[in-house]
């Protein structure tokens, strides 16, 4: 796939938020995760715009790159991404949280849609993503896998399970990306579940870079030359992202972590996004 | 293809459950290619330590971790390999049980999940380590297939099922190194297909796991008390074989028989069965009761609970007893509605 320049991703991205802004006012009273999807909107963008290795034609293609989201609430950044990257059509982009549709609001594993894992319980990519490694090692692949975990969801003790496997397997092939947007769903992390994000990769024998998960040039710098390498130190890469980001309304506002968005929301929403893009 | 003389049953009979699954899977190796043994810490106590010997690139242990055992065979078992986990039955089923449900249930992937010392067979360990409860759990998750062999022959062909077959199954493995034998010789093994081990008219006994054993030996007892048991050997709780029941629908009385919890286990499996047949018989329900007990050797927990043969017969013969007197002192509840 074609890499692009960071104003192309800076551009991949503003889509994405209209994209995910549209999507969910299309979703209406089902409700969307809006802010969660917005927080990692730039990382997927660089993600799919640049850093990894996939075949739009074949998303099946054995050594492209594995990305996995474990945090599912996030998937309207993810599946914008899939679509910016051509895996995904328009059409089957907005069929998103259609009844018995393929883009439920929470990623249900597909391959032919370059759905590696079904996600939504929180905690549970990062041992698939040691499985996955393993996997690739194995068949003596160089492909990376990334996985897209919330600051929130490291509250699960199965994430700790997994960094230990996959430290002590030294895979050099597996980069956490944790999103840390500093809320979950209950408020703030820091008064309901505080973590040291760098102590603890760091103890649990993990490379670790601390990135601004909004700026596409940091973010590519951090994860251009990461993975690539069958042995070695697993890399986290911990990014200060904003909840929400894009829409003031939303920004670090708990309420639009899933919350429906109305036709005057929306209008709002977009309204700002087009403006931000226009005067980039 | 395993096969059973009596040499090799006897012998896997000595080594217990689950050195019989460690050497049969070590045995299934150079042809499965794509087979992977994981386990939680476990690799010796479920008899993979040769396995591991011999082929270290397709083992790999995920430390005291049950659910990040299950998360590494999701992954390893996505990127295409068939993959054996093991741990005790207990954190199998419980610690674990959401990934189960998820990367077994509702992603379908490849994974063997092995439950050692289910029932009461770890003994003084006690009640953190039986597992009473692990096929109520697995049968409830949809696309899981349930296995309980009776015997460590039946280990070895349920382990080798498992193995040639694609999709996810749960293994439950009752009983102790020196299992009794129950099969001898060469049997077919097929998943959802019981085995009709003894053949009686009067009262029907279906039993899994260790239990096989105890009912036959309660089907002799009950011989000589005038009463003529088949048996059957449910080795598969999920799916369900309702022909096997259906073939004993016209006896008295049909008993099951598990160590396992009497709710949700093999006696729920075919009582959901039976309420969608019009004439069916009684079920006497034999397992474990809704309830913890204190610990005890395998031996006790089994008494205690009426689950040796002689208890079996014992059970039943009161059940009879208690149905001929009611039946004469009051007008059963079918005759009564039709008046």
């Amino acid at each position: 796939m074609k890499q692009r320049t960071p104003d192309e991703i800076r551009a991949m991205a503003d889509r994405m938020r209209r994209n995910a802004m549209e999507l969910a006012f299309q979703a209406g009273a089902n409700g969307a995760h809006l802010g969660p999807a917005l927080s990692i909107i730039d990382l997927c963008a660089t993600l799919y715009g640049a850093v990894m290795r996939v075949d739009p034609k074949n998303p099946a293609w054995p050594d492209r790159d594995r990305f996995l989201l474990s945090k599912g609430h996030g998937s309207l950044g993810y599946y914008t991404a899939l679509a910016e990257a051509g895996i995904l059509t328009r059409e089957q982009l907005f069929s998103f949280e259609a009844d018995g549709g393929d883009l439920p609001g929470q990623p249900a594993m597909n391959p032919s849609l370059g759905i590696e894992v079904s996600s939504g319980s929180l905690g549970l990519g990062l041992s698939f993503g040691v499985g996955c490694a393993l996997a690739g090692r194995r068949a003596g692949r160089d492909s990376n896998v990334y996985v897209l975990m919330g600051d929130g969801e490291t509250n699960e003790g199965s994430v700790w399970e997994a960094a230990l496997a996959a430290a002590h397997y030294r895979l050099g092939c597996l980069v956490a990306i944790v999103d840390c947007n500093g809320m979950q769903s209950d408020g703030r992390t820091s008064v309901v579940m505080s973590a040291g994000q760098m102590p603890l990769w760091r103890g649990f024998g993990w490379s670790t870079v601390a990135v601004d998960g909004h700026d596409i040039r940091a973010i590519y710098a951090a994860l251009r030359d990461a993975g690539r390498r069958p042995e070695g130190t697993p890399l986290a890469v911990i990014a200060r992202t904003v909840k929400g980001k894009g829409v003031s309304f939303m920004e670090n506002n708990a309420e639009w972590h899933h919350n429906v968005l109305t036709r005057s929301r929306y209008e709002a929403a977009l309204a700002e996004l087009i403006a931000a893009s226009m005067s980039r | 293809m395993i096969n059973i003389n009596a040499v090799n049953a006897r012998n896997w009979a000595r080594l217990g459950p689950r050195g019989t699954f460690g050497i049969t899977l070590l045995s299934l190796a150079p042809e499965i290619e794509n087979l992977l043994a994981l386990s939680a810490d476990l690799c010796n106590t479920s008899g993979l330590d040769r396995f591991r010997a011999a082929y270290p690139d397709r083992f790999f242990n995920a430390g005291i971790a049950e659910q990040n055992m299950l998360g590494m065979a999701a992954g390893l078992a996505k990127e295409g390999s068939r993959v054996f986990c093991t741990t005790f039955a207990t954190f199998a089923a419980m610690r674990a049980c959401e990934m189960v449900r998820l990367h077994m249930g509702y992603m379908g992937l490849d994974i063997k999940l092995v439950g050692l010392g289910a029932g009461f067979s770890m003994g003084m360990f006690g009640n953190t380590h039986y597992a009473v409860e692990d096929m109520a759990i697995m049968r409830a998750v949809p696309g899981l297939r349930v296995l309980s062999p009776a015997d460590c022959a039946s280990v070895a062909k349920a382990t080798e099922a498992a193995a040639r077959c694609d999709g996810p199954v749960y293994l439950r493995l009752t009983g102790v190194a020196g299992n009794p034998v129950v099969y001898s010789e060469e049997f077919d093994f097929e998943i959802g297909r019981a085995i009709s081990v003894r053949q009686g008219r009067d009262i029907a006994i279906i039993a899994t796991g260790s239990m096989v054993y105890e009912s036959i030996v309660a089907a002799r007892l009950l011989d000589a008390r005038g009463i003529a048991a088949s048996v059957i050997d449910m080795h598969t709780i999920k799916p369900l074989d309702t022909a096997a029941i259906d073939s004993v629908m016209n006896t008295k009385l049909m008993v099951t028989v598990e160590e396992h919890s009497v709710i949700g286990g093999l006696g729920g499996a075919v009582a959901e069965y039976k309420s969608r047949v019009r004439h069916a018989p009684e079920q006497l329900f034999l397992g474990v009761d809704d309830r913890f007990s204190k610990a005890g050797s395998y031996k006790y927990m089994l008494q205690r609970h009426g689950l040796t043969g002689a208890k079996i017969a014992d059970s039943i013969v009161r059940r009879m007893d208690n149905a001929r007197s009611s039946n004469s002192e009051r007008t059963p509840w079918v005759d009564r509605a039709a008046a």
